[in-house]
């Protein structure tokens, strides 16, 4: 295209609409289903589906270890993974401000497209709008996904007891301690980069491990502090952590001092935590610890009878303390 | 469990039974005040009160910054951000905390331009991008932080910046703990002394705590482990009747401070009577900036006029602050006042003793009880 930023014109429905399709997105996004270019894609299902929405506004929109595009696969990719649901198709809606830079659309494109290869996705279907200067922020992003679920897995807070051990899957806190520090202008260590990545593999292997799983869930807004006190509060069960237990780098803990943040609030993009029966438990961690994303995965607590709806955590000194839900407003424009 | 936390709860468990041992025989509780914020926080993620006995009380002091700040600096940041030349500068907590009809966060929705840093040092490049506008700095803090906002005032001379300021609330530990301890209304034993303030004051400047009181305080570092240890040492001397300043701090706090860092304060500010909420005016306990610097002190520079509105609500932070009610005894609080809608500064910073008590399960969280 001969014009190097989006203009009012490229969500006017018109020809350069469809230059900005033909042009830039299919060539990038492009396969059989999406080439169609119809008003909606049709495709075929196995049984049992799922099906999620989510939109992303992250900011800054590029960031160690990834981007809004990737984002904006991995977590809708993601969402569908926790209903025990391998994602088969994402459509994607675009919103663009006037005077965005193409260069930059194609770049958060083609993150769009190496996520989706990497879970095994496909974008079938897609809009794009342009609103005027200053009516948004560069780019914002929504995904929707539909998945079949794998047969015979009923995954709900409903089916977590008093005796289950919490698993969570890694390194809790580094995508949000980078899209801060990105923010802030803080530099940090090299190895510390978002954990962006799509879950649907990690959950297959251990969902082939044990089909019982109770419930899964991604700690992205609010952390592991918000998922964990809504399963508590949902189950009616306690759920009491150990401290040393939870893997947090040392560098997002030295993030999370200088800004103030407890890593247990902080937002994940490529974890996992789920409760499930003491006899299933090592079975899921060995096949974890052989998929490159559950490599660091640990028991991290237990569930409990008494101090239902609440969770504890059992610090270094052996005090319990509540991990409260988190107020609103934390972190904005984390994912 | 990994070996090393096996062995530091060990610690802890033998150091809490040796506590309670020698607070035995006095017949009564103990309450000892971890005066800094920082430590409050320290203390109740470690879920440190709750394996206390109930012979060792802890009551919060006057060391977060934000709550001791009074309504009326507020009152006349938030009337500085009004004008249209000036762009103020403060660290985040500040937003929330309301001064007698407004807060800055309100200010800032009304159109103010009012900028977040994480140092002082920050409001210099804003100064020199907006040659047009008055950056105006909100510092606020006690000795740990005031040397920072004095570097920044001398880089700006050396800059040739001309238009940054500051709006000076920094305050003095020291005599604020002998307020409290003219009518011990809190009841204290013993004193859990600021580690990052006497980085920089030195131990020997609590010295007067055992001299003219005869009352123990520790120095200590910010680890529940450096904690408990103070508490056990204050325990120590307690049940003895001793009186002395112990520094558990020893790797970072000499007992001189730190002398260039003090040097700063001297040569940028001058001490002044400061009203401190909850306290009243203290003397000697703030820091102005002195007449060699006047041109930096926006106070002195453009005196802006607040009116002495007397806000009328039942927040009940003064008291708190003071250490002589726990935050459950004032009525607001859970209710009225929660860190979503905070009435008192004790619920909206972070290291306020309400806000605390109320994330971290009022006082002593049991679970499952």
């Amino acid at each position: 295209m001969d014009n190097d930023k989006i203009t009012l014109a490229h969500g006017a429905g018109g020809r350069l609409s469809q230059q900005l399709v033909s042009d830039v997105i299919v060539p990038i996004l492009g396969n059989p289903v999406l080439n169609g270019l119809h008003d909606g894609a049709a495709v075929r299902m196995e049984g049992h589906v799922a099906f999620t929405t989510d939109s992303y506004v992250v900011q800054p929109r590029f960031f160690p270890g990834g981007s809004i595009g990737r984002l904006s696969v991995c977590g809708t990719v993601n969402d569908l993974a926790m209903t025990g649901a391998v994602a088969k198709y994402l459509s994607m809606g675009l919103i663009l401000e006037e005077g965005f830079p193409l260069e930059e659309l194609r770049r958060i494109l083609q993150d769009m497209r190496q996520a989706a290869d990497e879970a095994g996705v496909v974008i079938a279907t897609g809009d794009t709008k342009v609103v005027g200067r200053g009516a948004a922020d560069g780019v914002y992003i929504n995904t929707a996904g539909i998945g079949d679920i794998i047969p015979g897995t009923n995954i709900s807070p409903k089916n977590i007891r008093p005796g289950m051990n919490v698993i969570l899957s890694g390194f809790i806190g580094d995508h949000a301690a980078t899209v801060m520090a990105a923010r802030h202008g803080i530099t940090l260590p090299p190895d510390i980069q978002s954990d962006c990545a799509p879950l649907a593999g990690l959950v297959q292997v251990m969902l082939q491990a044990a089909p019982h799983i109770a419930v899964l869930r991604d700690p992205t807004r609010g952390g592991i502090a918000a998922v964990l006190n809504e399963l508590a509060e949902q189950s009616g069960t306690g759920v009491l952590l150990e401290e040393s237990a939870i893997p947090i780098r040392p560098a997002v803990q030295g993030v999370c001092d200088l800004l103030g943040f407890d890593p247990l609030y902080l937002a994940n993009e490529g974890k996992l935590v789920a409760f499930l029966a003491p006899e299933d438990t090592e079975p899921v961690l060995q096949a974890m610890h052989a998929h490159p994303l559950g490599k660091e995965a640990a028991v991290i607590g237990h569930t409990t009878a008494e101090a239902a709806g609440q969770v504890g955590i059992r610090t270094s000194l052996g005090g319990i303390r509540v991990v409260d839900v988190p107020l609103g407003g934390l972190v904005p424009r984390i994912c | 469990m990994a070996d090393k936390t096996k062995v530091q709860r060990e610690l802890a468990a033998q150091l809490i039974a040796e506590t309670e041992r020698l607070v035995a025989p006095l017949g009564r509780p103990v309450r000892f005040m971890e005066v800094c914020g920082t430590h409050t926080v320290s203390i109740f993620r470690a879920g440190l009160r709750q394996l206390l006995p109930d012979t060792v009380e802890l009551v919060s002091g006057p060391g977060c910054p934000v709550c001791v700040t009074p309504d009326r600096y507020m009152d006349q940041a938030i009337a500085y951000a009004g004008e249209p030349d000036v762009i103020l500068t403060t660290f985040g907590d500040m937003l929330k905390v309301p001064g007698s009809v407004s807060s800055l966060n309100e200010a800032r929705a009304g159109g103010a331009d009012v900028r977040v840093v994480y140092s002082p040092l920050d409001s210099l490049p804003i100064a020199m991008a907006n040659p047009d506008k008055k950056v105006i700095f909100l510092a606020v803090g006690f000795e740990t932080t005031a040397p920072t906002a004095a570097a920044t005032v001398l880089a700006a001379e050396q800059q040739g910046l001309t238009n940054f300021y500051v709006l000076s609330a920094q305050k003095l530990v020291p005599p604020a703990l002998r307020l409290l301890l003219a009518d011990n209304e809190a009841r204290v034993d013993g004193f859990i002394l600021p580690g990052h303030v006497a980085v920089v004051t030195g131990a020997d400047a609590f010295a007067f705590l055992p001299r003219e009181y005869h009352m123990p305080g520790v120095v200590t570092g910010f680890e529940p482990m450096e904690i408990l240890r103070s508490i056990y040492r204050l325990a120590q001397q307690t049940a003895a009747g001793e009186a002395r300043v112990e520094n558990e701090y020893g790797s970072v706090v000499r007992p001189e401070g730190n002398p260039a860092a003090r040097r700063l304060l001297a040569r940028v500010y001058q001490p002044v009577d400061a009203e401190w909420r909850g306290l009243g005016v203290i003397p000697a306990s703030g820091l102005m900036v002195n007449e060699a610097y006047q041109r930096f002190d926006i106070a002195a520079v453009q005196p802006v006029k607040v009116l002495p509105a007397a806000k009328k609500t039942a927040c009940r932070c003064g008291e708190v602050l003071r250490g002589s009610i726990n935050p459950r005894e004032c009525p607001l609080f859970g209710k009225g006042c929660v860190p979503e809608h905070a009435v008192g500064p004790c619920m909206v910073s972070v290291e306020g003793v309400c806000a605390a008590w109320y994330k971290y399960g009022g006082g002593r969280f049991h679970y499952g009880q």
